[in-house]
């Protein structure tokens, strides 16, 4: 790193608390996953029912405006359902999932839920192409048929599910790419599709793949310079897990990430030193949900 | 004694919804009218727009269109992240740059990005946004109450108004405070309803703040005639006399999506 101001992001304020709801506990383990999450990941445990609504009652004093569920899968939590309606009396809630286990009965639960608030429940749901052939090879076998099955639940009890993909494709094959995956989603009922894409991180399993970030992938103090930090996740996020409040959920496994027992003081300023900060630094806020994406604000 | 506002939220080039918003609102007996910003997009004719602004004293805070339009920026800073929104996003755009006068333009710079009004002793606050960032989406669905308590305290205010989203909205917060989303009358709400909403908010001294959210009829057949005139996209014109949104949708939460038709 050359001389000069260390970049460091000071976050404004709560807009978003996450929940590392299973750890890093996974019934997947797909190769690009940006946390090391497989079947037997130990790293952290699960979060009780009364530990999400102490930091929920928490973070509302804070002005928290919405919840993320992630992991690992959080529908591997036996006690899910309660947590994620706990959440909504709270505010808006997105629960990430790989589509692969849902049960219906959960979700009739969670759509009443929703009904009966005023906040949205938002699924986000990874599936990695269009076609077992595609798909598989990255996420393991037989899941986009698990994952398409779990999008057709959500659909059949009237979630609009946000279907995520990262981008293992070039520029070049995206539109045709992307116009099959609508035609596969509405094939099994989805009418309107909702899609997002993310760029790929490479850390995590990642890093195994594709060699990880190479040394000068890095924020630099040049690059820092008039940048609109805005745009990072953890300029108005935090995440917890059963060790405490960490700066994002990609930074989740290092342990500089901590920052905290306590939101408030998790509220802190953050060296953006890590390679996968430099991939934030060039795409902005991945994580976020479109209809809470921040444009820059010139 | 009671105070009566008016908030007409973004415009969107409907001229002719903004006329039928100031005599409705002058009928009613409103002691002020206020427009929350972005006067540009959508719809045909911008220059329409400003004369009815200045004739009727409207103030006017600054909106992310307006602060484009204003200083010729390549696009409306709605931060819209799909490809197809910004794809007809784009050609609103271009179309109201090509179509708005200098001297409007000049206009636009002038705005101030909000407005600061003490009423029966309560403080408001009219932004376009929210107070803290001009192009800040706040649907009903996807806002916590904790926030909004939190940006009223951050702010000093005991009412906040904002527009940005296109559907109308309230919430009660603590202390007897509010927030509202006094909608847009450039294009219908994602109802099914051809009609238009503005918002009349209410001050009393002694029972507080309460708002009304209106539906306006106007001529939704000359304003459609004129945007197929003027070249706009069909499907934007599907908007104006179907009241169902067909772009901008994939920035809408579950809640306010799963409303609409698309
Ligand atoms: S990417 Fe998602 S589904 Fe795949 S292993 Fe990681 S957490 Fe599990
Ligand atoms: S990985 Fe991204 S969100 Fe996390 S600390 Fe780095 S810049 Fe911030």
């Amino acid at each position: 790193m050359p001389a000069g101001v260390l970049p460091q992001v000071v976050p404004s304020h709560l807009d978003a608390l996450w929940f590392q709801v299973t750890g890093l506990r996974c019934n997947l383990a797909c190769h690009h996953c940006f946390v090391s999450c497989h079947p037997k990941n130990n790293t952290f445990g699960f979060l009780s029912l009364a530990d999400v609504e102490s930091r929920l009652e928490e973070a509302a004093a804070l002005g928290v405006k919405e919840f993320y569920f992630t992991g690992g899968e959080p529908f591997l939590h036996p006690q899910i359902v309660p947590i994620l309606i706990a959440a909504l009396a709270y505010g808006p809630v997105t629960v990430l999932t790989n589509g692969t286990v849902l049960k219906a009965d959960w979700l009739q639960q969670l759509r009443d839920a929703e009904e009966q608030g005023i906040y949205s429940l938002e699924f986000r749901v990874s599936i990695d192409g269009f076609s077992p052939e595609t798909n598989d090879p990255i996420r393991g076998e037989g899941t986009f048929v698990r994952a398409m099955r779990g999008v057709q639940l959500l659909v059949e009890h009237h979630f609009l599910p946000i279907i995520t993909a990262v981008r293992t494709w070039s520029d070049a094959d995206e539109p045709h790419i992307v116009a099959e995956f609508m035609q596969a989603l509405k094939e099994i009922g989805y009418a309107r599709p909702r899609i997002k894409l993310l760029p790929t991180l490479q850390i995590g399993a990642e890093e195994s793949r594709s060699c990880g970030y190479a040394d000068h992938d890095r924020i630099t103090p040049e690059m820092w310079a008039g940048f609109d930090a805005t745009q990072l996740v953890c300029e108005h996020s935090r995440v917890v897990s059963d060790r405490g409040v960490h700066v994002c959920p990609i930074l989740i496994e290092s342990p500089d990430s901590l920052l905290g027992q306590t939101l408030a003081q998790s509220l802190a300023p953050f060296e953006v030193s890590h390679g996968a900060c430099f991939t934030c630094y060039q795409f902005g806020s991945i994580c976020a949900n479109p209809s809470s994406a921040s444009g820059k604000d010139r | 004694m009671t105070t009566r506002i008016a908030c007409f939220g973004g415009i969107y080039n409907n001229y002719l919804a903004l006329e039928a918003a100031i005599a409705d609102a002058q009928r009613r007996g409103v002691d002020q009218m206020f427009c929350l910003g972005d006067l540009g997009a959508f719809g045909p004719h911008p220059d329409r727009v400003f004369p009815l602004l200045h004739q009727h004293d409207i103030q006017v805070v600054r909106g992310n269109y307006d602060d484009s339009i204003g200083r010729g920026l390549n696009d409306c800073q709605c931060g819209y992240a799909d490809p197809r929104d910004n794809y007809f996003a784009q050609i609103s755009y271009d179309y109201t740059l090509q179509n708005t006068a200098s001297d409007n333009r000049a206009y636009l710079r002038t705005l101030p990005a909000e407005i600061r009004l003490e009423i029966e002793g309560r403080r408001l606050l009219l932004c376009h946004g929210s107070p803290r960032r001009t192009n800040e989406f706040l649907w009903k669905s996807t806002t916590s109450t904790s926030f909004l308590n939190w940006l009223a305290d951050q702010h000093q205010a005991d009412l906040i108004l904002a527009t940005h989203t296109g559907i109308h909205w309230g919430r009660e917060l603590s202390n007897r405070r509010a927030f509202v989303n006094v909608g847009v009358l450039g294009r219908p709400a994602n109802d099914g309803r051809k009609e238009v909403w503005y918002t009349i908010i209410s001050i009393d001294l002694h029972s507080g703040i309460s708002w009304q959210f209106v539906p306006l009829e106007y001529d939704f057949r000359r304003l459609s005639s004129e945007m197929t005139a003027q070249q706009l996209p069909p499907e934007f014109i599907e908007t104006i006399q179907t009241g169902w949104w067909t772009t901008c949708l994939e920035i809408l939460p579950a809640k306010e999506r799963r409303k609409g038709r698309y």
